[in-house]
């Protein structure tokens, strides 16, 4: 029971964005995806969700996902989008609603209503989406994504959730918020996969980075072993310094001087 | 519809307000069928026959045929028409996530008015077994097929990776619209008079040919995609977050979305045969819905049908009523009223066409 990525493929045109990687994640985890703008992690990520075409094979819970069908993917993981554009005046909570269809956890009345107070949200539960800052849609999205995948694990099998940069609009208290809720939800059981560009947020929250750079896999392994000076000074082609200090020795990163 | 000027919808009550509104708008339907069914050239009213009909008393021959061949299937023609072109407009909106879609507008309606166009012109060079075949059902088939290929068109040149741009689609459907006229043009123009005077009568926008023999032409083809249009409602839901996003919750988009292409051109094609032109049902009805209940698809598009067909038949009655014993064309009147609410809400949301 766990996500495998084999040797997966994606080109766009004559653009190869993708050149054979690979990606094993287990559930109980937080697996962080990093690297560089065009490293093709959110490729990667479009590949694992079935949401554009690949080449290579990706299995989701023993299943190969390109014979699934797309109800029989919604029930096992929920997916974060980048961001999200909404077409017609929905609420908040009707926003919630709309992923959940009849046979998922989140299909019982209570649950949309508990997803949102998840994400401290279910005073805003009867207003439009529309009137909502970036980072409120935001987060009603993930209260939306949450709900569909409500049980970490469901009949000993584990849910997974797709994050595509959860906190790329989200004030530091939010940022936390949400990584806390990923977190969380890795600890009950269920398995996370999130696109980072934060690398100190990854170091707090990740069991497991995957760095990309240039459409390859740089590095896979546990923060402490993948966040170092030479690994993401040569993944972001910048000089990086990583420091380490007491008492949980999580590794924190800063630019090193400019013309260093 | 006092629901409309309600100014704090409260969602968890629009859902089962939404299902109220099933059973007030089946409620106003009959009214306006009874309406319909009152009115006309002759002075022949339901409540007369009603009360003949209390009394035991038989009906005479003239209020037979005026009942029975001319008032009811007009009704019966205008309710589906009505219908059909709500519930296209409503599909059509959902699938290209934009109020402003609408059959009529992009360019739809003149694909499908030249494919019908096409089958009553070059219809006479088809062999006689393949005319004795279709029969009535050429025209309407024809309108479909131009609807069709037009909604297929449009989506492919608005659509780009799963994001529908407005801009692009509204101006795609004036390229279209004008395209069908032209070559609609053409074929006037090589038609004979017997041709030229079918197309006259079908152009006005009317529903004054209505009879029997036309309603069981379009009717089983209009239920159908109304039904099929019914099915859409999460779907619909689903795509309004995005494609990738109605793929993730579970919705097989690509079907989905040949469904609702299918079904707005069936729904348009038939309607556009059976009665020419006639705009803007399909965009105020919905509009009116969404700010009644909210955009809930699973609700939305049961409602559109309702109110479509109420709209087009006190249409219909309007039409009859105001020069009689004359006639306006239909389409004048819903135009009459339409246009505004479309020019309305680009006032109150101009956002929508930047988006």
């Amino acid at each position: 029971m766990s996500l495998i990525a084999e040797d997966i493929r994606v080109s766009y045109g004559r653009h190869e964005a993708l050149r054979g990687v690979s990606l094993a994640a287990r559930p109980g985890e937080v697996t962080a995806v990093v690297g560089p703008n065009g490293s093709g992690k959110s490729t990667l990520l479009g590949a694992m969700t079935a949401t554009q075409p690949y080449r290579g094979r990706v299995l989701l819970n023993g299943a190969d996902i390109a014979s699934a069908k797309p109800w029989e993917l919604a029930a096992q993981r929920a997916v974060l989008p980048q961001a999200s554009r909404l077409a017609f005046p929905f609420s908040v909570i009707e926003v919630v609603r709309i992923g959940l269809h009849s046979g998922t956890a989140g299909d019982r009345a209570e649950v949309p209503m508990q997803a949102l107070a998840r994400v401290g949200l279910s005073h805003y539960a009867e207003r439009s989406f529309h009137e909502l800052s970036g980072g409120e849609a935001q987060r009603v999205m993930l209260a939306r994504v949450l709900a569909q995948v409500w049980r970490p694990v469901e009949d000993g099998t584990p849910r997974w959730l797709f994050l595509d940069e959860p906190v790329s609009s989200l004030d530091i208290a939010h940022q936390l918020q949400v990584m806390e809720i990923a977190r969380a939800f890795a600890r009950a059981g269920g398995g996370v996969i999130a696109v980072m560009h934060d690398l100190n947020l990854t170091a707090l929250f990740a069991d497991r980075v995957a760095i990309l750079a240039a459409g390859r896999r740089l590095a896979f392994g546990a923060p402490a072993e993948v966040l170092t000076d030479d690994i993401l000074s040569r993944a972001y082609g910048c000089a990086l310094r990583v420091s380490a200090p007491p008492p949980d020795g999580v590794p924190y990163i800063l630019p090193h001087a400019a013309s260093a | 519809m006092t629901a409309i000027v309600d100014s704090a919808p409260r969602t968890r009550d629009r859902l089962s307000r939404a299902r109220a509104l099933h059973w007030i708008l089946a409620g106003a339907l009959l009214l306006a069928c009874a309406a319909s069914l009152q009115v006309g050239a002759t002075n022949v009213t339901l409540t007369d026959l009603l009360a003949k009909a209390m009394r035991g008393d038989a009906l005479s021959q003239i209020e037979r045929v005026v009942l029975l061949d001319i008032r009811l299937p007009r009704l019966a023609m205008g309710g589906l028409v009505g219908a059909a072109l709500a519930v296209s407009g409503a599909a059509m909106q959902g699938l290209f996530r934009n109020p402003l879609a609408d059959p009529g507008i992009v360019g739809v309606g003149a694909g499908a008015g030249l494919g019908a166009i096409l089958a009553i012109v070059l219809g006479a060079f088809l062999p006689a077994w393949l005319l004795g075949l279709t029969g009535n059902y050429l025209t309407p088939f024809a309108a479909f097929l131009g609807g069709w290929g037009s909604t297929i068109l449009l989506y492919r040149v608005s659509t780009r990776h799963g994001s529908t741009s407005v801009a692009t689609m509204l101006l795609a459907g004036i390229a279209l619209g004008a395209l069908a006229g032209a070559l609609s043009g053409i074929l006037v123009y090589i038609a004979d008079d017997r041709q030229l005077r079918d197309l006259t009568f079908w152009g006005l926008g009317s529903l004054a040919g209505a009879s029997w023999a036309k309603v069981l032409a379009a009717g089983p083809m209009i239920a159908l995609a109304i039904g099929a249009a019914l099915m859409l409602g999460r779907g619909l839901n689903g795509l309004a977050l995005g494609e990738a996003t109605a793929a993730h919750i579970g919705i097989d988009v690509q079907r989905m979305k040949s469904v609702a292409i299918l079904a707005v051109a069936a729904a348009t094609g038939v309607a556009v045969a059976v009665s020419g032109g006639i705009g803007f049902i399909g965009i105020v009805v919905p509009h009116l819905l969404r700010l009644a209940s909210g955009p809930d698809h699973r609700t939305l598009l049961l409602n559109a049908a309702l109110l479509g067909a109420i709209l087009l038949i006190l249409a219909d009655v309007i039409a009859r009523v105001v020069v009689a014993p004359a006639e306006l064309p239909i389409g004048i009147v819903t135009a009459v009223l339409g246009a505004p609410v479309f020019l309305w809400i680009l006032l109150t949301r101009r956002g929508l066409v930047e988006s």
